[in-house]
């Protein structure tokens, strides 16, 4: 068992001739929550793909550095299927897949194998209920994903990224189209899952970061700029002027 | 605040007028369908019945049915879809959800595109190359089918490819992202979803198969053939065929003093075949949107 959960070095990821990510290094500790900010277009999706490697499927990506989950570089992986389940990603947009409620979350352990019914439907209501939908849905678990409110799918995306028991949970911008209300809901879950897994909570909105992050990294143009303890990012003195200036919303 | 101005009447005039013309469009379009759909059955009318077409032609076909030619129909079509489908199918799901985007993908994406604009007379001169005389298939249902199974080959490819492209790559993400495999994600994520779409696209190769004469007359169709009447087996695999296109070519240009309503009858049995085909699809469709989930 290594240190650190995820160690980064000197990564570097271009779409074709365009440099997105240009020489990260960065570790991500065991059960903590690293919040990333930085404006658009600074490179944080493209990260969390490099994680999982679902960077392999974006045409045209280049990918150069190192990335180690658990110890382990991720490019020398044999089966990445495993290390996608190592991994929860949440995307900005909720996307309910267009199965029922309960197909959506049991999407992932079927794929892997999990075909009894009593324990799907245990591991189901069990990732409902830690991404707290399961109040609202357990009467009509065969109706449509698709057709849950904003809100409700994004956390039927939380239900499903931790369906497959990840140790790791990325979550991209989750907030993005959900209410205030459902976006502080979620922030309790993830107060709560901090103690079971590593959190990364790529997030524009700084104060959530503020909220919930241990550590708190500051990408910008594909540089990280800063990386510390989450009080040093936001208070008077961080290392960068930049970051002051993006925390405080002078600038990006 | 809100009353008439001459500005808001000149948008109402227009907006009239803009509603009227693609009202008079859409009209045109469908009303000469409905003219040449009517005067067909008309002249028709007096020959159909069950009888025509469960007869073979006779008396150098100036009398009786449409057996031979229908079933022959049948059989090409049938046979031609059964071998296009799997692989124009499987072969779209592939350069959409497999292929990188490279110089190899894009030169068979153009030729595909490239294909599905050859005329079909160039379809027939490649099918008697290539079937009955390299392949020795000679001139044959085999033959024939295979020909319109080339022809058809690259639009299915292209109303897959099409139909797979629909379902919004966030899925396919979603499905990445906990651990399944580009085929578990089609499998269970993207081929549901744009079924539909690849039947309507399969579907509408049916009217073009039946329809198409050229092919076929060069690689397995012949002027006149009698068959067992009834038999729903009566051609062989590798048996000459009438078919419905090439027989209504036929007795409207080649042989003299054909009763009218011959033609007529027969035209009017090719075109019915693929109107209730495509009626056929539409329900499926409909059924299929039913439980269509997004």
């Amino acid at each position: 068992m290594s240190a650190s959960m995820i160690e980064i070095a000197n990564l570097r990821v271009r779409y074709r001739h365009h440099e997105v990510l240009k020489g990260i290094t960065l570790d991500v500790q065991r059960n903590e929550i690293l919040g990333i900010i930085g404006p658009a277009q600074s490179g944080k999706t493209t990260l969390l793909k490099t994680i999982n490697r679902t960077i392999d499927n974006v045409p045209g990506a280049v990918v150069t550095g190192i990335v180690k989950v658990d110890g382990t570089d991720v490019r020398q992986v044999k089966d990445v299927f495993a290390l996608r389940r190592k991994v929860g990603m949440v995307a900005p947009l909720p996307v309910g897949l267009p199965l029922s409620i309960f197909d959506n979350v049991a999407f992932a352990p079927r794929m892997a194998g999990m075909h009894d019914r009593r324990e799907l439907a245990e591991h189901v209501e069990r990732c409902l209920r830690q991404a707290t939908l399961w109040d609202e849905v357990q009467d009509r678990l065969d109706s449509l994903g698709t057709r849950l409110s904003g809100g409700q799918q994004q956390r039927l995306t939380i239900a499903r990224a931790l369906s497959h028991n990840p140790e790791i949970l990325c979550l991209d911008e989750f907030s993005i189209a959900i209410d205030p209300v459902t976006t502080m809901r979620i922030e309790d879950v993830l107060k709560d899952l901090r103690s079971q897994m590593t959190i990364i909570l790529v997030t524009n909105l700084v104060q959530q970061a503020r909220r919930l992050a241990d550590r708190t990294a500051f990408l910008f143009n594909g540089e990280l700029v800063e990386v510390d303890r989450t009080e040093v990012i936001f208070s008077d003195r961080p290392a960068s002027r930049q970051t002051y200036e993006y925390v405080n919303g002078i600038f990006g | 605040m809100f009353q008439t101005t001459s500005l808001t009447r000149r948008k109402q005039k227009y907006e009239f007028i803009a509603k009227l013309i693609f009202l008079l469009m859409t009209l045109l379009m469908v009303l000469p369908l409905l003219l040449i759909v009517g005067y067909l059955v008309y002249q028709a009318w007096p020959i159909l019945s069950l009888d025509f077409l469960l007869t073979n032609p006779k008396h150098g076909m100036r009398a009786g049915g449409i057996w031979s030619p229908l079933l022959g129909t049948i059989y090409l079509v049938v046979i031609s879809l059964v071998i296009a489908t799997p692989i124009g199918v499987l072969a779209a799901v592939f350069l959409n959800e497999y292929a990188r985007d490279n110089w190899v993908t894009r030169v068979i994406n153009l030729a595909v595109v490239n294909l599905a604009g050859v005329p079909s007379i160039v379809h027939a001169l490649f099918g008697l190359g290539a079937f009955v005389l390299f392949a020795r298939l000679g001139k044959s249902i085999l033959a024939a089918s295979l020909t319109l199974a080339i022809m058809t080959l690259p639009v299915i490819i292209a109303s897959t490819k099409e139909a797979l492209a629909a379902v919004p790559l966030a899925f396919r993400e979603a499905c990445w992202n906990v651990g399944a495999t580009r085929w578990q994600t089609i499998r269970h994520v993207v081929l549901p979803n744009s079924i539909s779409g690849i039947l309507t696209g399969v579907i509408l190769q049916v009217s073009r198969a039946a329809g198409e004469t050229a092919p076929i007359m060069f690689t397995g169709v012949v002027f006149f053939k009698a068959i067992q009447e009834g038999n729903l087996f009566a051609y062989g695999l590798f048996d000459q065929c009438m078919a419905l296109s090439m027989h209504l070519f036929t007795i409207s240009t080649q042989v003299p003093d054909v009763p009218a309503a011959l033609p007529y009858g027969t035209a009017v049995v090719l075109l019915g075949s693929v109107l209730v085909v495509n009626a056929l699809a539409i329900i499926f469709r409909v059924y299929l949107r039913a439980r269509r989930k997004w």
